[in-house]
């Protein structure tokens, strides 16, 4: 007898989620409790020692979301995985793991708007300093690394949309300087693009996109390739010194390939606190299972949209990999042969009055500040995602006066391009 | 039917010690009793004494090996200088030291009468001569492996950390008897 590496569609449907030990309960059930009965004073010890498997208090662990830690970390290719309460906790509690205050990190300047915001403003009041590099010029993430930057960071697919990440070429950078590569995967999902296989180093996602998938559910996801080897690196004091508090333990070679999200858990959710909701979990879970047929509807439908509006004459430009004349398309053919995801940004040739029309205009389209929902979205970003930003950086994050942002849905299509029809005969 | 992840086993005499089938680990674990385990460690913040009480708790008869603490106990256990010292027979061999000190350590286990069924080499300790003479007197190895972690594994127990168990099941994991807290080897597959 063999073992069988299972598909992504079984993955997506059963890893992590055995029938339930104690009740045989076969979907996952929500355990809605602060805290679990330890066995005996020793099992208590153990626990808190972190010398055993097993749950304490739901801030730190809980069984639901344990279930959906493992689904990501099977998808993703990872070696284990911590949910939180946001994408924005993810981020938060991965650069509390590795940076200390006078620290540098370098990020791409295409990313979502509330990264941008997040590294500009609180992170400078903990001393974490970011530095931007031009995500389509890798030679930039180079040239802004100093012996003080301990992260890259990028977004796979950057969103507002339409820009993909050469991975393979950042990694290299990041290797060659020794030095953790951090990808946010939320817009691609591991069904289109599985960052570890492009040299990541650490993922994370907002599960409140397309893991999810029906916006209901806020979440976020940390996932630890197990590739950077933190055991014995100085710069790395988290993972590589003695915590006093768990009794001199070293969490980077205690927990081996698996030590980054040990330690974002045992350290960040301990003393940070931003914990994933179980009932959260629950639904983030739903929607996972229905991930690779989501995906792809996801996809394909941004396409014809995208193809539709390219010909459309009151559109001056759409701005979709997806499309064969656009520049990111030979990125996309590489990192994303399945599709280029379902969010992509497109200028109106009327400029900014004719964006505002549009949006009120549209009918299926909902106006509103996410993506990945199973409900196509419009938003306009200047006004609102990336409002924060100085005009200069809405521009160089491709948010400027006259774009307009699509979440492509799950509707039929041909309803959407005459919704979309609709409302530009109108603007 | 349990689907299990590691890669296929080659066909050959000896084991393919990068990819060890869940039924080899599990039919380790499942098989042994007596542990010597060189290199224990009398602090509780280091791996070889976590996985010492890890085993203890799990009904394993764990043995400490370590000249520095001869004649002492540890967890309850008396402590040995060497394997030649253990007055009874050793079903595994656990070695938490580096892996060229792995070498030696396999050479004297494999001198014990009655010699042992495993010589089991810990998480980041690989010594392929040392595996290949005692492959050659039938004693099966492991390199490469923590037995928590792969007890954790196969039973279910890690996964609530959210660790990657890379194991898919639609039967229940066991429960080991006292508590909820605690899972077995023994789950249908």
């Amino acid at each position: 007898m063999t073992d069988r590496l299972p598909g992504f569609d079984t993955l997506a449907i059963h890893a992590g989620a055995a029938p339930d030990a104690a009740t045989g309960a076969r979907a996952t059930p929500i355990y809605q409790t602060t805290s679990f009965v330890f066995d005996d004073v020793d099992h208590a010890a153990s626990l808190f020692g972190l010398q055993a498997f097993g749950n304490i208090y739901s801030r730190i662990g809980n069984p639901t979301c344990a279930v959906l830690e493992e689904r990501v970390a099977a998808l993703e290719g990872g070696t284990a995985a911590l949910a939180v309460a946001s994408g924005h906790a993810a981020e938060f509690l991965v650069f509390h793991t590795l940076l200390q205050p006078g620290d540098e990190f370098v990020a791409a300047k295409k990313l979502y708007g509330g990264s941008i915001n997040q590294f500009n403003h609180a992170y400078k009041n903990f001393g974490w300093n970011v530095v931007w590099a031009d995500p389509d010029d890798p030679a930039t993430f180079e040239a802004a690394i100093t012996p003080k930057t301990k992260a890259i960071f990028v977004e796979s697919i950057a969103n507002p949309g339409g820009v993909i990440v050469d991975l393979k070429a950042i990694a290299a950078i990041a290797k060659k300087h020794r030095i953790p590569f951090i990808v946010d995967n939320t817009m691609a999902s591991p069904y289109l693009i599985r960052p570890f296989e492009h040299g990541a180093d650490i993922i994370v996602h907002s599960a409140t996109k397309f893991l999810g998938g029906h916006g209901n559910s806020i979440g976020g996801l940390i996932v630890d390739g197990g590739s950077f080897n933190f055991a014995g690196d100085d710069r790395y004091p988290a993972l590589s010194k003695p915590r006093p508090e768990y009794g001199g333990m070293v969490l980077g070679e205690t927990f081996g390939n698996f030590g980054f999200a040990i330690a974002c858990r045992v350290l960040g959710l301990r003393d940070l606190g931003p914990a994933l909701s179980p009932f959260n979990a629950f639904l983030i879970l739903n929607g996972i299972e229905t991930l690779p047929l989501r995906m792809q509807r996801h996809s394909d439908n941004a396409l014809a949209v995208a193809e539709h509006l390219a010909s459309h004459d009151k559109v001056s430009w759409v701005s979709y990999p997806g499309l064969r004349s656009d520049r990111y398309h030979n990125l996309a053919k590489q990192y994303c042969p399945k599709g280029a995801g379902a969010v992509f940004t497109f200028g109106l040739s009327g400029g900014y009055e004719a964006g505002v029309k549009l949006v009120s205009n549209l009918k299926l389209f909902s106006h509103l500040a996410n993506i990945g929902d199973t409900r196509s979205l419009v938003i306009h970003p200047a006004s609102t995602t990336h409002r924060q930003l100085t005009d200069d950086q809405k521009v160089q994050a491709g948010a400027g006066p006259e774009v307009v942002r699509l979440s492509i849905g799950l509707e039929d299509k041909d309803d959407l391009i005459d919704d979309l029809n609709n409302a530009l005969d109108a603007a | 039917m349990l689907i299990e992840l590691s890669r296929p086993l080659p066909y050959g005499p000896f084991m393919d010690h990068g990819n060890y089938t869940n039924d080899y680990i599990r039919g380790i674990l499942q098989s042994v009793k007596t542990i010597a385990l060189v290199g224990a460690s009398s602090n509780p913040a280091r791996p070889s004494w976590i996985v010492m009480k890890y085993l203890i708790e799990r009904g394993y008869d764990v043995i400490p090996i370590n000249p520095g603490l001869a004649g002492g106990e540890l967890l309850g256990k008396p402590v040995y200088a060497s394997l030649a010292d253990v007055p009874h027979p050793i079903d595994m061999v656990e070695i938490f030291r580096n892996s060229e000190a792995a070498g030696p350590i396999t050479d004297e286990a494999l001198t014990l009468e009655p010699l042992p069924k495993v010589i089991w080499m810990q998480l980041s300790v690989r010594n392929d001569e040392a595996a290949a003479r005692a492959e050659a007197k039938g004693v099966k190895v492991v390199m490469d492996r923590c037995p928590k972690i792969e007890f954790g594994r196969l039973s279910g127990e890690i996964s609530w950390q959210g660790v990657n168990s890379r194991m898919l099941s639609a039967k229940k994991p066991v429960l080991a008897g006292k508590g909820f807290q605690k899972l077995s080897l023994n789950r249908p597959r």
